[in-house]
């Protein structure tokens, strides 16, 4: 396999392996913060409003640790610098 | 596939290119400086008002009441119109991102990044306008001048996740959407163009809450100030 085949590969596993494992923490941390909130919610419904604002925000700033690993598969699946290069350098030496 | 609609090149004149973000940004922001002229253009105290006056006073009553919630007081008023032309423009370039051939310029990084450079100028800028510049520095050493790096870089990275976090919910649904429609082109991406519409929103809501909890926070800050040095 030349150098090619290797950077493809290890770019769609790289990418699966970030967005896998980095679902699973913003995910036990959302289900946390939101069952925290429902719980807050149903013992004072009077602060419904502030609670729910709170949690929107928290869940924003925890959902953006996800949001990273997303940017970065879909960088390495689409938009992948080293296979760009690395096509760069085929096309430029004129062809396979 | 296109992660970005900046490589959209839609006119080209020498060095001069416009791209499809400049492009459909200009249209949000003729689109809303059309709506508030026609809405406000006959406004008066007094006698009978047009329906889209009514609308539009009724969208900025809303802003105004979160942003004085947030902001704890009146003292939010004077950051009303940077955070509300950020909700709206975020959210109008978001909502029609239904209309078939449009490019949300939210799903550009070049966008998100100009808007979160923005909210980290008006930071400093509402906290020195409080309280000087000599109060706002005061912040960066406290409680010990060791902190300074750690503030400085919790503003830079809290801008950063502000860009990345609006151009990733954005990019994403429209990738989704695009995904979508080469595996199960019937049914499906419609249900995921509405749960879009409703991300939009949320992110809309949550970028402008954002700009507005750390503008309230830089004004909070001056405040405490001095009942810190009294004791």
């Amino acid at each position: 396999m030349d150098s090619s085949t290797w950077i493809g590969i290890t770019s769609i596993a790289a990418s699966a392996i970030c967005m896998g494992i980095g679902a699973v923490g913003p995910a036990l941390g959302e289900a946390r913060a939101l069952g925290q909130a429902l719980s807050s919610i149903a013992q004072q419904p009077d602060e419904a409003g502030s609670i729910s604002r709170t949690l929107f925000i928290g869940l924003a700033m925890i959902e953006s640790i996800a949001i990273y690993c997303f940017v970065i598969s879909i960088i390495l699946i689409f938009a992948n610098p080293f296979w760009n290069h690395t096509i760069e350098k085929i096309v430029g030496n004129g062809g396979v | 596939m296109e992660i970005t609609p900046d490589h959209l090149v839609l006119w080209r004149w020498g060095f001069l290119q416009l791209n499809a973000t400049v492009i459909f940004t200009w249209a949000v922001m003729l689109l809303l400086v059309l709506a508030a002229w026609l809405a406000t253009r006959k406004i008066a105290v007094e006698g009978p008002r047009s329906a889209w006056a009514t609308a539009l006073e009724a969208i900025v009553a809303g802003i105004r009441n979160q942003v004085r919630e947030i902001s704890g007081g009146l003292q939010g008023d004077a950051c009303l119109p940077f955070v509300g032309t950020l909700f709206l423009f975020i959210l109008v370039s978001n909502e029609l991102d239904m209309v078939p051939g449009w490019h949300a310029p939210t799903g550009s990084l070049s966008t998100t990044a100009a808007l979160a450079i923005c909210v980290a100028v008006a930071v400093p800028f509402f906290g020195i306008r409080k309280a000087g510049l000599k109060g706002y520095l005061h912040h960066y050493l406290s409680p010990t001048a060791f902190m300074a790096p750690f503030h400085i870089v919790s503003e830079i990275s809290r801008t950063l996740a502000l860009a990345v976090r609006l151009f990733g919910n954005i990019m994403s649904g429209s990738m989704v959407v695009a995904i979508l429609l080469a595996l199960a082109p019937l049914f499906f991406p419609v249900l995921m163009q509405v749960l879009g519409l409703l991300i939009g929103l949320i992110q809309a809501y949550i970028f402008a809450v954002l700009a507005m909890v750390y503008i309230a926070a830089a004004i909070r800050r001056q405040e405490d100030l001095p009942q810190e040095q009294k004791q």
